[in-house]
């Protein structure tokens, strides 16, 4: 009965992924819609055909935003046998609905725990593995090495050094830090990095598992130190009017010294004129004495529950774990690898990120695929209404609390 | 031919004229149960679900509204609404000031009343971005303003204070010209006579519009404010091009807020969103059961 009047609804959808499946085929559904992501996925696949001659591969590619909701109605509906998605609690409900097949056995079969052991933790709920990763890229502090310069200031590594090198910029009536939180996500860059600096990975991934309140005092003590940055006004003026991209802008004519951002925006940058000689990253600096987690945000390949073809698929999800086909792949994408063995470019940005990651404590997956859909929510949202009023934050961190006692049940 | 003494008149032929009407509206009314009543029963009964769209759905009875009872966004998007609702009312009387502005017969009035009516025509997606540019705080033409005054610019769809009205500014702009347009056609319809007696009478100025004109374009403020008010209702697209319903859920009404929670990326709870969706249709209610009586009377008026 309860599920009766629900039924309609899936059935009008079904048409969305209509794929015809024979013997021997290999039905892939992928977001990758822009040119990098395309040419890699095709690369990767063509590749895999050539060392299967007996499997035939189809791709469906989707465009990112619509991927988000169709991947919901086509994984019951009319699941293919491969699709893409990202780790940490982004897959759980699809985990948890029994719509992901249990991979532990590829991960065994091919040592993957070894190979990819940044990622076993992201990508394994209940015990089990669920997909495999195939690229992640880091984040972190990208700066204006003229402005720099010009303000005789030297690249920050502890806290007190990055509030004095902000208060200089702001004195010179140069912003510090470029933000852009209109689409909210980009604050949950700036609290992952504030958490894991003060309180440390295992606290951040407790708190993004809802098994801390945040009306707790190790919680207040992040916006403490964000109060250092906030209250003075070191963020650019109106950033909730601004994406991302409108920020960047800002870096580029050094209205902005500092961004906080993932290393996707370091191919904007450089169109918009930057260099590898104007343009510098570090890495987010020591604010208390806890191990440096870093957030790199996981890309990952999995198998329907319901996919026909599973032998194939897990072929396929061995075949996208392998050193060299994550080298080449990652060169095409302009990311990292997640396999230890695989290579990377000579591009400085993506060599340094590699080395971070590497040596990180740990890697958290970015607030909102690290907390349930309905906590990020709220939680971004919570942070965005700090940056623009910190003085409501106890008020803020009241509602995110009773957030937070509902939406892990 | 029918002799009366023919042994029996068939059931269809005795009940012809019953059953016509009732076999030509089955269709129509087969397809509005199945695609708007059902639903709205569906819907209402998602609303006592928890449920995430995948997995199994658990009863919560009155869980959901009791929840939004207590949920400052709900009643954020409540307030919103309002301001949506008495904002659009403004299109009326602005559409009847640019209607009487424009009903001139001078050289190439035509092509100004095309000029005029043109925010109508155009997307409301390009409305919203060129607003939404307008009111940008580095280089839209609002802070230029401000800052030649003297004033700190301001990014109005960033600043919880002003962006709902901001919001409602450039959904009201197209709405004016649809309302401009139906009073424009409605003072063609104009009777010259009863203007001819009333200027007889010595009325002129206000008192000429007041009791003469906007009598007789009584019917053309009905539908004016008819479709005004669904237009607020369904103020969704401006909401969704312009802030996404930010900065932090400030711009929100409630249809924006039931598919945050329903159908957006971080949403996914099918009950609470419905619940939303219940209360807003029960809000839309009262309207549709006052405008079905007005037409009802009216319909009854002219029998």
């Amino acid at each position: 009965m309860k599920k009766h009047f629900f039924a309609p609804m899936a059935v009008a959808v079904i048409g969305l992924a209509a794929t015809i499946v024979n013997a021997g085929e290999l039905v892939i559904n992928t977001d990758a819609s822009d040119p990098a992501p395309k040419a890699a996925f095709q690369a990767v696949v063509d590749g895999f055909m050539k060392a299967n001659p007996d499997v035939k591969v189809k791709i469906n590619t989707f465009d990112h935003e619509g991927y988000k909701t169709s991947i919901r109605n086509f994984l019951s509906a009319n699941p293919p046998d491969v699709v893409n998605w990202y780790a940490g609690n982004r897959m759980a409900p699809f985990v948890k609905a029994k719509l992901f097949e249990d991979v532990s056995d590829v991960w065994a079969k091919n040592g993957l725990n070894e190979k990819l052991k940044s990622s076993v933790s992201s990508m394994t709920i209940d015990g089990k593995q669920w997909g495999v990763p195939y690229t992640y890229y880091q984040w972190g502090i990208y700066y204006n090495k003229a402005v720099f310069a010009k303000n005789g200031v030297a690249v920050p590594k502890t806290w007190d050094e990055l509030l004095a090198v902000s208060a200089k910029f702001k004195a010179a009536k140069i912003a510090p830090f470029a933000i852009g939180t209109k689409a909210l996500w980009p604050t949950g860059g700036w609290f992952d990095y504030m958490n894991l600096r003060v309180n440390g990975y295992k606290f951040h991934m407790d708190l993004t598992n809802g098994k801390v309140p945040y009306t707790d005092k190790r919680v207040a003590e992040v916006f403490d130190k964000w109060d250092q940055l906030t209250k003075p006004g070191y963020f650019i003026a109106d950033h909730a009017s601004y994406d991302w991209q409108d920020a960047l802008p800002a870096l580029v004519k050094g209205e902005a010294a500092m961004y906080l951002i993932g290393n996707f925006a370091v191919e904007p940058l450089k169109k918009a004129g930057m260099t590898n000689d104007t343009l510098g990253f570090f890495q987010f600096p020591k604010i208390n004495d806890v191990p440096m987690a870093e957030d790199a945000p996981t890309d990952t390949v999995h198998i329907p529950a319901k996919a026909k073809n599973k032998v194939d698929a897990k072929r396929f999800l061995a075949y996208m774990a392998q050193a060299d086909v994550q080298t080449e792949m990652n060169k095409t994408l302009g990311q990292l690898p997640t396999n230890a063995g695989s290579q990377v470019g000579d591009d400085p940005f993506l060599q340094v990120g590699f080395k971070m990651l590497s040596n990180a404590a740990g890697l958290a997956q970015f607030y909102d695929r690290d907390a349930p859909a309905e906590m990020a929510k709220a939680g971004m949202e919570g942070f965005q209404r700090y940056m623009v009023k910190p003085e409501q934050r106890s008020e803020i961190l009241k509602q995110l609390e009773s957030v937070r006692q509902r939406a892990y049940k | 031919m029918n002799s009366p003494n023919s042994p029996k008149k068939s059931w269809w032929r005795k009940n012809q004229r019953q059953l016509a009407p009732w076999l030509f509206l089955a269709p129509v009314m087969l397809l509005f149960t199945l695609y708007v009543i059902a639903p709205i029963f569906q819907s209402i009964a998602i609303s006592f679900y928890d449920w995430d769209g995948l997995g199994e759905a658990t009863f919560v009875g009155l869980g959901n509204y009791v929840e939004l009872w207590s949920d400052p966004d709900f009643w954020i998007s409540l307030k919103n609404n309002l301001i949506w609702f008495f904002g659009f009312l403004l299109a009326v009387p602005a559409g009847l000031f640019m209607a009487l502005f424009l009903n001139q017969k001078v050289f190439g009035i035509r092509l100004v009343k095309s000029l005029f009516f043109f925010p109508f025509v155009i997307s409301q997606v390009v409305i919203g971005l060129i607003f939404t540019w307008f009111y940008n705080p580095s280089f839209g033409f609002v802070s230029d303003v401000l800052r030649f005054f003297g004033f700190a610019a301001t990014g109005v769809l960033s600043d919880e204070r002003f962006v709902t009205y901001g919001v409602v500014l450039a959904g009201v702009y197209p709405q004016i010209a649809y309302t401009m347009i139906l009073y424009l056609t409605g003072l063609n319809n104009l009777r010259p006579d009863l203007i001819e007696a009333g200027r007889l009478e010595g009325a002129k100025g206000w008192n000429m519009l007041w009791h003469v004109i906007l009598p007789q374009l009584r019917p053309a403020t009905f539908i004016a404010v008819v479709v005004t008010i669904i237009g607020s209702l369904r103020s969704f697209d401006m909401i969704s091009i312009m802030t996404s319903g930010g900065p932090y859920g400030q711009s929100r009404v409630l249809a924006y807020y039931m598919y945050e929670k329903a159908l957006s990326e971080y949403g996914y709870r099918m009950g609470y969103g419905t619940a939303i969706a219940t209360v807003l249709f029960l809000i839309t209610l009262v309207y549709i059961l006052f405008f079905i009586y007005r037409i009802y009377q009216q319909e009854k008026d002219s029998a």
